[in-house]
């Protein structure tokens, strides 16, 4: 008997999850408020606002990305080397807050940054001028990399562990020295870690609106507070969706060239 | 006279609370194919690490051409190291993987591309520069595994186990191979292995190590002729240990029986281990030997039977051309100079032990 039945409601659930969902939003993004074809959605990207907000949330993404990258591979190559590394409690412990409310996170830096804040009380205790951190760029490269680096330090320090311990001795009985191993062993071998870091820290810091909102105190615009605000207070259903659409674009574009990096499926998004 | 390459003097080495290397001394000539022989455990692997610079020992000192490397880190030594899994570099052609040391060692491009294609052929695999690591078996990994490590010409060459992983009939070829290779290359080789087969083949000199310790040491007939202790005995080959009782010069009692020999001085009426191995044993009619027997067990494994032969309280261990079905009356009898006299084990690690294969 065929047991293919048992995908059926596997099949149902993408069909009702995805396909569906994401054929509404072509629908829409394609069409305008009576129902006519019509590409200026999609079009609406090159104008000024939204190319700059694009512009911007690439670039913070970015920025935040290179840094969570500069943070979390010195940080795994350590754990790979220590023996509490080795059993995986700190690696526990560095991804126990991905464990709480992500909103919840994002708030508490808020209220450490905000005017009035621990950090400025603090310097103010001690007779130093106020830092205006928050409703920055830097309090959303912030908050994304707070939030995000734990997504980047997993599948580099699992790619890290994989590296057979012999391999790497072997580069040293071959005359190799610390910087040799580095960029030509553990680097290259980590690539696919990297990759998949890489994509599960770029993809949701280029989309994010909650941070932007929380820590750029509606001040500071990325494309997905203009996507939120087209869904919530215009109401324009058909330029927000336009707008997802090219959004999407990006993302399959820069997860595309990273999955041919992540030959092994480190990264679990693809 | 050969001038040492490695010394290694009163190296003592423990894990967390077990002794592996307990005050162990070794010294490697140039030009010689030594091999470290032992079971799991019995600190071979450890003291080849601590010559390639993986361990460092707890006390002892290590000498490389007379100079105290001991605290001398692995890629600063001239030795290079053949691993027991290979340990070829994944992401790298085979080409790439053999010139690594050259790179690091700043040689030209047209001295690195002859080098490569000159260890290819040593190890028969010509034309294989472009070829990927996992597009090879077991043992053209190997190969490619002594080709990265032999093209940096070192004085020292380390072999962890290299053939462990390989069928048995790769394996044979592949000891062919290394003897080919040593001769040609003119390295010292330094090679550890548990099979107890490999070292009789390929050595200039084979230690046998049990419990941190050297239990013999000595060219592959000695070793296998004239054992020191039941290990070594037991450990090389097949082979009967007997208690015996040595009653003057050159007579032994086995058995209850007396048999002529040819070790003195182990006094008299002394108890003494005696080793006989199975092919020495000759099997006649009832009556011509010194000791009548019958035959208990008879199977046939290749060039020879092995049987079984209850004769004096003893089952005997014989390997023999011609096949004695089982019950035959026969007897047996050893030549004078195929009986080794050893003294009895002073302590546990020179007993015969029970090998888990």
């Amino acid at each position: 008997m065929s047991r293919k039945f048992l995908s059926t409601p596997y099949l149902l659930w993408i069909a009702c999850g995805t396909i569906i969902p994401l054929l509404v939003i072509a629908y829409y993004g394609l069409t305008d408020r009576s129902g006519a074809f019509t590409a200026a959605n999609i079009k609406a990207i090159f104008s000024a606002d939204h190319a700059q907000a694009l512009g911007l949330s690439l670039l913070l993404a970015f920025i935040s990305t290179v840094i969570c990258f500069i943070l979390a591979y010195p940080l795994a190559l350590i754990l790979r080397n220590s023996k509490f590394g080795k059993s995986g409690f700190m690696i526990f412990i560095f991804i126990l807050p991905m464990w709480m409310n992500f909103l919840l996170r994002t708030m508490a830096w808020q209220v450490i940054l905000e005017k009035g804040g621990i950090i400025n009380a603090m310097l103010t205790a001690m007779h130093l001028p106020a830092l205006e951190i928050i409703n920055t760029p830097s309090a959303i490269v912030l908050g994304m990399v707070y939030d995000f680096l734990p997504f980047m330090v997993l599948p580099i320090f699992n790619t890290l562990m994989k590296i057979d311990d012999n391999i790497i001795e072997a580069a040293y009985d071959l005359g190799a020295t610390k910087k040799n191993v580095l960029f030509d062993i553990l680097l290259p071998l980590s690539i696919p870690g990297i990759a998949s870091g890489v994509t599960m820290v770029f993809v949701p810091a280029l989309t994010t609106f909650v941070i932007s909102n929380m820590l750029g105190g509606g001040k500071i615009l990325l494309i997905g507070n203009i996507i939120e605000q087209e869904f919530t207070t215009s109401s324009n259903w058909n330029l927000g969706s336009g707008l997802s659409l090219v959004m999407m674009i990006f993302i399959i574009l820069s997860m595309a060239m990273l999955s041919k990096l992540d030959k092994d499926g480190e990264g679990t998004l693809i | 006279m050969a001038s040492s390459l490695i010394e290694l003097r009163n190296i003592s080495k423990s894990f967390e609370d077990t002794l592996v290397l307990d005050d162990f001394n070794l010294t490697v000539n140039e030009n010689e194919f030594i091999t470290l022989l032992g079971p799991s455990g019995c600190g071979k692997t450890t003291t080849l690490r601590i010559v390639g610079g993986f361990e460092t020992p707890d006390s002892g000192q290590v000498f490389f051409e007379g100079k105290d490397i001991t605290n001398v880190p692995p890629n600063k030594r001239h030795l290079n190291t053949v691993f027991q899994k290979y340990a070829l570099f994944p992401h790298m052609s085979i080409e790439q993987n053999i010139a690594f040391g050259l790179k690091i060692s700043g040689k030209t491009d047209q001295y690195i591309k002859d080098k490569v294609k000159y260890a290819l052929k040593l190890v028969n695999l010509d034309g294989f520069e472009k070829r990927k690591i996992d597009s090879l078996s077991g043992g053209q990994q190997q190969r490619i595994a002594m080709a990265r490590a032999i093209v940096n010409e070192p004085k020292l060459l380390l072999l962890d186990e290299p053939l462990g992983a390989l069928d048995l009939k790769l394996r044979q070829d592949m000891q062919y191979e290394l003897i080919r290779l040593k001769n040609e290359l003119g390295i010292t080789f330094l090679y550890v292995t548990h099979d107890q087969e490999e070292p009789l083949t390929m050595s200039d000199k084979v230690v046998v190590m049990n419990g941190g310790r050297i239990q013999q040491m000595g060219t592959p007939e000695e070793i296998y002729n004239e054992p020191e202790n039941a290990f070594v005995a037991d450990f090389i080959g097949d082979s009967n240990i007997i208690d015996g009782m040595m009653m003057e010069d050159r007579v032994v009692k086995i058995c209850d029986t007396i048999f002529p020999c040819i070790d003195e001085g182990f006094g008299k009426r002394k108890p003494v281990d005696v080793v006989v191995r199975p092919e020495d044993i000759i099997i006649g009619k009832p009556g011509n030997g010194r000791i009548d027997g019958e035959i208990v067990h008879n199977v046939f494994i290749g060039v020879h039977y092995e049987m079984e032969i209850e004769a004096g309280g003893f089952t005997w261990l014989a390997q023999n051309t011609e096949s004695f079905p089982v019950g035959t009356k026969v007897s047996i009898d050893v030549e004078p100079e195929n009986i080794q006299i050893m003294h009895k084990p002073q302590t546990k690690e020179e007993e015969a032990i029970e090998l888990d294969v």
